[in-house]
């Protein structure tokens, strides 16, 4: 009994070393405003911004980024974290007109700026023409990448318009087509593992009434 | 991410004195770049100096026929800039071939003169890197190293600089405005701003402690057909292999800049003279004690190759 009581606890011994060598390696990977929250003395700074039209007046750990605070602190779950470094699209929103990626940006320097996220585009009941068009055109699949994927197709379509260039314009001195070429290249900053691409560009394509 | 205090500057003076002033204070402008490697601890700020509120955002007319860019115009605006497309296309064309456009929305000129290399053991923590933590060593040396420099590299470190944007600063002779704590402005040629790493590969560019970019200016418009050919893994969103930055004009001669194969945009003048023999003359001269490593060693030809097709491009008229 008392060699098994030994043999259990130096078992139960090694898995609690083990849980705790994989929560330390995993820091560096998560060290962000999450996890960095519990050290009381963290600096904080107030920052007022309008999201999805109404206005937000918070104080927070100057490390959190405008992502974290728009999941954890205003429970804006539609924006996704998906690399959390910029690489993958997930995070997209339109802050003063402008898609962006909401994990590298700092919430205390959205002072006085306008977001909108995936919330702020459509609801359930009154869809925005992108959201339907996704749907129609089935341009997703596990749908974790999509809020992402439609703030940056709103705000493509708009760069198009307004005439902002792109790497495969073959004269950058005039106005940008909207050709799928065009919306391809500048869909490239969001990535869709389950592939959806063609489709999303049906759908772009479809709202951007470039095809039938 | 470490934790740090913030503040928004008024003033560039007021930015640099910020900066100069607290062992650790760092500026901020866009972020894409920096706060990708706080989150990673390899930027570990105590102090961030905010610039958004320095006015640094617009792009003026100089008096001599050029263009003042301040330091804070995002990739976006500049390449949009009816003036830079017209005059300048070899910067829209560089700088709608890197990143991506969430990316160039919020990337500003000075930080992605800045920008830091993309060397994958700078990015491990768990490996040397003599740029990271100098005198560790160099985990690229002898490890994967395809995406790596091959000239104007050292025994310390064979990361490059990755950015397109600089490659066509380069070959339009631009120059960099700054500031120092003691509020005295300076002018950098781009040529001189980043530094190659010999035994200092921490230190990338010739800015001084607390030293902002206030301004990267260009010289009147040179003319001429403008290139930026990029060739990566993928067909966007991808670091260049090799790129070629160009300004070819009708008799022949002109300038090329070469980016993904050194610690600045690699560009040789003397190299350049030899434009209307061709590719082949051209690298040769530019890539003359090239230090290549086998993964990497390929670059040589695809960077010569790359120039033709820019000068066969050229040529078609």
């Amino acid at each position: 009994m008392k060699e098994n009581d030994r043999l259990e606890l130096t078992r139960r011994g090694v898995l609690v070393a083990g849980a705790v060598t994989a929560a330390s390696t995993a820091v560096p990977f998560s060290a962000d405003a999450q996890t960095a929250s519990a050290p009381a003395a963290s600096p904080t700074a107030k920052v007022a911004m309008k999201v999805n039209g109404k206005r937000q007046e918070l104080t927070l750990d100057t490390r959190t980024t405008l992502l974290d605070t728009l999941r954890e602190r205003l429970q804006l779950t539609g924006t996704k974290k998906g690399c959390d470094h910029g690489q993958c699209g997930a995070c997209t929103v339109i802050v003063n007109g402008e898609r962006i990626n909401s994990c590298l940006s700092l919430a205390v320097m959205h002072q006085g700026d306008e977001v909108t996220t995936i919330e702020g585009l459509g609801t359930p009941e009154k869809l925005h023409p992108m959201q339907a068009a996704f749907i129609k055109h089935d341009g997703y699949q596990c749908g974790y990448c999509t809020p992402g994927q439609i703030c940056s197709a709103v705000a493509v379509l708009d760069e198009i318009k307004r005439g902002v260039p792109s790497h495969v314009q073959a004269d950058v001195t005039g106005k940008p087509a909207l050709t799928n070429a065009e919306m391809r290249e500048r869909m490239s900053g969001n990535i869709c593992r389950c592939g959806a691409y063609s489709n999303i560009l049906d759908a772009m394509e479809d709202v951007a009434g470039v095809r039938a | 991410m470490k934790s740090f205090t913030y503040q928004r500057a008024k003033s560039p003076a007021e930015a640099a004195a910020a900066v100069a002033g607290q062992r650790g204070a760092k500026f901020i402008a866009g972020g894409t770049n920096l706060l990708d490697l706080m989150k990673l601890e390899i930027e570990t700020p105590t102090h961030l100096v905010d610039v958004q509120d320095l006015k640094l955002d617009r792009i003026e007319p100089t008096s001599d026929g050029g263009l003042r860019i301040g330091a804070l115009v995002t990739n976006t605006k500049l390449a949009s800039d009816e003036r830079v497309r017209r005059d300048y296309g070899v910067l829209t064309k560089a700088i709608v071939a890197g990143a991506s456009g969430q990316l160039r929305n919020k990337a500003s000129t000075a930080g992605n003169l800045l920008q830091r290399t993309r060397c994958p053991y700078f990015y491990d923590t768990n490996q040397p890197c003599n740029k990271r933590k100098p005198g560790s060593g160099c985990a690229a040396l002898g490890g994967y190293s395809r995406q790596l420099g091959v000239i104007g590299t050292s025994d310390a470190c064979i990361a490059t600089h990755p950015g397109d944007m600089a490659q066509a600063m380069r070959v339009l002779d631009a120059t960099v405005e700054t500031v120092n704590p003691q509020g005295e402005a300076r002018a950098i040629p781009i040529a001189d701003f980043h530094r190659l790493w010999g035994d200092t590969p921490h230190i990338e560019t010739n800015l001084q402690p607390g030293e902002l970019i206030t301004a990267v200016t260009l010289p009147k418009p040179l003319g001429g057909r403008h290139f930026y050919q990029k060739v990566r893994d993928r067909a966007s969103y991808a670091f260049a292999l090799v790129s070629v930055a160009a300004v070819i004009q009708p008799d022949g001669t002109g300038r090329a800049s070469f980016g993904g194969v050194a610690p600045k945009p690699w560009r040789v003048e003397a190299a350049e003279a030899m434009m209307p023999q061709g590719a082949a003359a051209v690298s040769r001269a530019a890539f003359a004690g090239a230090r290549p490593t086998e993964d990497n060693r390929f670059k040589l030809a695809l960077a010569e190759r790359t120039l033709a097709l820019v000068l066969a491009q050229a040529k078609e008229g």
